[in-house]
């Protein structure tokens, strides 16, 4: 069997997978409790009971879009970025951007910002401390011009400990809101509702296509900056543009669902494996693998410990993706570059 | 095409690698930048197509200042064999050679099939036949070059730019490659500029030499007015002379020792 008949195979379980588990976050009600397929339809078109329009439209249907949209540009954010950096260890986690995105976050959610909604406040703050933490760690890997793997790895965790000791201390000041930063900083896709994803959905899809736009001129930066300027590419715009929109997923993503790790890293790794590193193919693909995936890791969050409730998400995939990488890690070191 | 260096200055922090610099190209040759370490002919050679902005002076393309191009404008006539690090991702050789195309393609453009036809033809053309689907990441740094040199051919320039393209690879390889390059040349008019400081290979290949010696140009001419022993002593401190290899006729360096530090 060829590359490319396995990758449609896989894709075709994933999605069939992934269509499943919409299925069942949507119907979900409780442990033992969940609504029919017939139940589900009436209440999503408006024409079910009152409980079940609430529980499957108010409440789960945002669950299911929210993850959607944050396992997709996740992970397509996470491609960019390990080909703007040249580096398969590049994301939107190791970096630091999502704690960045969590410090400001943090910060509208405690304090009253003057002249902005509070809607917004807590993304616009994201993308504020989420640029600057991104512009830190870049600045501190290039000293000496180049960003090599071990300083650009070593200052993304160094701002990530400066910033998740803020987002604590943030905690820790924030009195009565302390439970609620806390459950939102383990990541969960319930903290949306449809007026913040309606913030999300352009956002969030209108920089996961720019960012496809630039597969190619990303292409060629993954081979070496100079190689992308002999070839046309201007590099710095590139560069900033894709930073910028990273930038942008991540705020949008981490604000109104909290820190949810390793999809950005695990999911373009994966298809690298299977279909090489070509950005043209790895970064739809990534939108396509980041929204299935976390929405099969949506539905062991359900099932995992019912007594508890939903597990947040965040457990889930750092649950299911930390072994995925070890395993990348120690098996296939070749196929991911790390010769 | 014309292409001309103009009083070209480069600084890097405070260090002058580059002072006034002028050098009209002809069409059509090939000319070789010798120096030794540091003399400044790679920063050179990142001027001629804008991969560093010059402090000073300016670089001609048909007698428009190449910083008021786009960068795609640039790489449609000028190609570049960069020299090369190790690539991590495992792009095939026909996936980096067919990079060569991007500058006569939109955003999001595939590839035409004139453009497949250029790209298999520079694969051809390089020996690069059976290694069609290799791994870059793969290969060793001789190959990649040979990969680096067919991805240049393939973006079919008028002004092909070399910094030390012999550098990594085979002995055979090295007039391969050259021999390729040159006889590009003579087809189809395309000027080459090559660094090196490989003095016999350039003394055999290049219609032209610049000597660079102290950031500025020391000598320029043919190979007989610009490689004199005296010449070669004062720039790259060995004894050595040009001379003429009987038996296929043509131009050699002969080094016959270091002159050590002075």
């Amino acid at each position: 069997m060829d590359v490319r008949t396995k990758t449609v195979i896989a894709l075709i379980i994933l999605v069939i997978a992934a269509v499943f588990c919409i299925f069942k976050d949507l119907s979900w009600v409780s442990a033992n409790v969940s609504y029919s397929f017939q139940e589900v339809w009436e209440a999503l078109i408006g024409e079910g009971s009152w409980a079940s329009e609430r529980i499957v439209r108010d409440q789960n249907a945002p669950r299911v879009v929210a993850g959607i949209l944050v396992g997709a540009g996740l992970a397509v954010t996470g491609s960019a970025m390990q080909a703007v950096f040249r580096n398969p260890l590049a994301s939107p986690y190791i970096l630091g951007l999502s704690s960045g995105a969590s410090l400001g976050a943090a910060m509208g959610m405690i304090f009253t910002v003057p002249f902005i909604p509070a809607l917004i406040a807590s993304p616009i703050l994201a993308f504020v401390t989420c640029f600057l933490t991104m512009a830190l760690v870049y600045t501190m890997a290039r000293a000496g011009g180049t960003v090599r793997t071990e300083t650009l790895i070593l200052s993304g965790v160094a701002v990530s400990s400066l910033m998740s000791a803020l987002v604590s201390f943030m905690t820790f000041i924030s009195g009565d809101k302390l439970e609620g930063i806390v459950f939102w900083t383990m990541g969960n896709l319930g903290n949306a509702d449809w007026n913040e994803i309606s913030f999300m959905i352009p956002v969030i899809s209108i920089c996961a296509f720019l960012l496809i736009t630039q597969a190619k001129p990303l292409n060629a930066m993954m081979i070496g900056d100079a190689h992308a300027l002999d070839l046309g590419v201007d590099v710095k715009k590139v560069r900033l543009f894709v930073l910028v929109l990273s930038t942008l997923v991540v705020a949008a993503a981490v604000s109104f669902v909290g820190v949810i790790g390793f999809i950005g890293l695990v999911i373009p790794h994966i298809i690298r494996i299977l279909l090489g590193p070509d950005n043209r193919r790895i970064m739809p693909l990534s939108i396509i693998g980041g929204a299935c995936f976390i929405l099969i890791c949506d539905y062991i969050s359900h099932v995992i410990a019912p007594q508890f409730g939903t597990l947040p998400i965040g457990v889930t995939t750092a649950l299911i993706g930390a072994p995925i990488f070890v395993y990348l890690l120690i098996r296939r070191r070749r196929e991911v570059g790390w010769n | 095409m014309s292409f001309e260096v103009k009083d070209l200055r480069y600084v890097y922090d405070d260090y002058l690698v580059l002072d006034g610099i002028t050098l009209p190209i002809r069409e059509g040759e090939i000319i070789g930048i010798l120096g030794p370490n540091g003399c400044g002919k790679t920063t050179l050679l990142k001027n001629l197509n804008r991969n560093l902005s010059p402090k000073g002076g300016v670089v001609l393309l048909d007698g428009q200042d190449i910083q008021g191009m786009t960068k795609k404008e640039i790489a449609s006539k000028i190609a570049a064999v960069p020299q090369t690090n190790e690539i991590h991702f495992a792009f095939t050789v026909r996936d980096i050679v067919a990079m060569g195309r991007m500058p006569f393609q939109s955003m999001m453009g595939g590839e035409s099939s004139e453009d497949s036809r250029i790209i298999d033809d520079a694969i051809e053309k390089t020996g690069l036949g059976n290694y069609r689907n290799r791994l870059i990441n793969t290969m060793s740094g001789g190959e990649r070059q040979r990969v680096i040199i067919a991805r240049a051919i393939a973006q079919t320039p008028k002004i092909l730019l070399m910094d030390e393209p012999t550098l990594h690879l085979d002995i055979s390889m090295q007039f391969d490659a050259l021999k390729l390059v040159s006889s590009i040349s003579k087809e189809s008019g395309m000027t080459v500029v090559i660094v090196s400081h490989d003095l016999p290979l350039v003394s055999r290949y290049c219609d032209r030499i610049v000597m660079i010696h102290d950031h500025r140009i020391f000598a320029v001419g043919t190979p007989e007015e610009v490689l004199t022993p005296e010449n070669m002593r004062t720039v790259f401190n060995v004894d050595a002379e040009l001379v003429m290899d009987e038996k296929i006729g043509k131009r050699t360096v002969m080094i016959h020792d270091s002159l050590g530090r002075p």
